[in-house]
């Protein structure tokens, strides 16, 4: 079971991102525990500036934008 | 950002070599569209039942060549800047900052600002980011700053609409406004006026991002993106513009622009500055009434001072920044970059 972090301030790309790695995730029969965190401090915190970001089991893999699907499923695989 | 939800694998199977086919084909195309905005307005205006040299008529035949023409630079010009900036990003921007302490560090932030690519609506964890990384708060405010201020889309489109002589101004003064209200903060101390949490965090951990290799097929499709994404913002900021400068442009009596905007009005710029501040619009709305003030006689520095405190100073990025600032450095921060607005008004209301 990998544990996913969305961050970002809940802006339209955030959700899409969320709604990709579970969607990533249901193809690729793996269990996630996608959490959304949107509050400044702990968005910061993580060490992202750029929203949305990704962090898949504590590891920051990702800010700025929509991740690449190839690459989530990477992320998710690894 | 608040981009349209979009299906993530829309250009799955377009080969690479349809990218590097297709953007120089749109290219043209939209080059030869250009061309063609006059006879375009001048035949969709001859379908209203008005006369053309009615104020109607103006208003009419202003609108139907602003549109498609603001819709065809902001395309050109967003791919563009979309491409340039994925070789930029916050994280970098910030590496290169945290290194310089010294004074260049301020035309390097508003710099940087210019081609980074960011939204307002990570500009709090970009700016607890940067501070927290060790780069002083004037450097960071410069960066803040420049960023909406000279925008390559309100450059584009003040090329494009009014030409260049006062894009160039603009620029040069823009980065200026940037550079030195950022160095005065930075002199004032005002670290005390942060959040107490952001304070705190300052000696918080830095994240670090291995840097995902793009291929120039992902650049030209970054570039795509962001025009899909802005183009589907702000179409609707671009119509209201555009129908406030028609309205100008047909029903405002030169006397009256004169009286109210014109350089012997010394309040007027003080006075711009006023309404411009809570407008909230963006470049891209705003530029078309620009174009209608200044055909009308508009003082320079009028204008000017209106443009730049409706693109800089935004009441909804203001209350973003609340999280991180007091009120006592909101204020600041909006009474600093005023000054620099009204002086640079003053100065070509005085010149010209």
């Amino acid at each position: 079971m990998k544990t996913v972090k969305v961050y970002g301030p809940g802006c339209k790309r955030c959700e899409a991102t969320e709604a990709m790695v579970k969607q990533a995730a249901s193809k690729l029969g793996i269990e996630v525990a996608v959490e959304k965190v949107t509050d400044a401090k702990s968005i910061a915190m993580a060490g992202v500036m750029s929203t949305p970001g990704l962090s898949v089991d504590g590891k920051l893999v990702h800010a700025g934008g929509l991740p690449d699907e190839t690459k989530l499923e990477g992320w998710l695989t690894a | 950002m608040t981009a349209e939800t979009q299906d993530p694998t829309h250009d799955r199977g377009v080969p690479d070599w349809a990218w590097y086919a297709g953007v120089p084909v749109v290219g043209v195309v939209l080059y030869l569209l250009y061309g063609q905005l006059i006879p375009f307005s001048e035949w969709v205006t001859g379908l209203f039942p008005v006369a053309r040299d009615s104020h109607t008529g103006q208003a009419i035949a202003f609108f139907f060549y602003d549109v498609p023409k603001v819709l065809l630079l902001l395309t050109g010009i967003v791919f563009v800047t979309g491409v340039l900036r994925s070789w930029f990003s916050p994280e970098k921007t910030r590496a290169i900052l945290a290194g310089k302490r010294q004074i260049w560090g301020y035309p390097l932030a508003a710099l940087l600002g210019v081609f980074t690519p960011f939204c307002s609506c990570s500009s709090v964890p970009l700016f607890i980011g940067f501070v927290s990384a060790g780069i002083p708060l004037g450097v960071t405010f410069s960066f803040l700053i420049a960023g909406p201020m000279v925008g390559p889309v309100g450059l584009g489109l003040l090329y494009g609409l009014v030409g260049w002589k006062i894009a160039t101004i603009y620029l040069v003064f823009g980065f200026t406004i940037a550079t030195v209200s950022g160095y005065v903060m930075g002199k004032m101390g005002l670290e005390r006026y942060l959040q107490d949490w952001v304070r705190e965090m300052n000696a918080g951990p830095v994240g670090d991002l291995l840097e995902e290799r793009m291929t120039l097929v992902d650049r030209l499709k970054v570039g795509w993106e962001q025009v899909r994404e802005i183009l589907g913002k702000v179409w609707v900021w671009v119509l209201v513009g555009i129908g406030i400068g028609a309205a100008i442009h047909g029903y405002v009596p030169e006397a009256m622009m004169l009286k109210i905007m014109g350089g012997e009005a010394w309040w007027s710029v003080p006075a711009a500055v006023v309404v411009g501040v809570p407008m909230y619009t963006n470049a891209a709305g705003v530029i078309p009434i620009v174009e209608a003030l200044l055909g009308k006689g508009a003082a320079l520095g009028t204008t000017l001072a209106f443009m730049m405190s409706v693109i800089a100073l935004s009441l909804p990025e203001m209350v973003i920044l609340k999280q991180v600032l007091t009120y006592r450095l909101i204020a600041i921060f909006i009474a600093v970059v005023s000054l620099g607005i009204l002086a640079t008004g003053f100065l070509f209301n005085f010149l010209l």
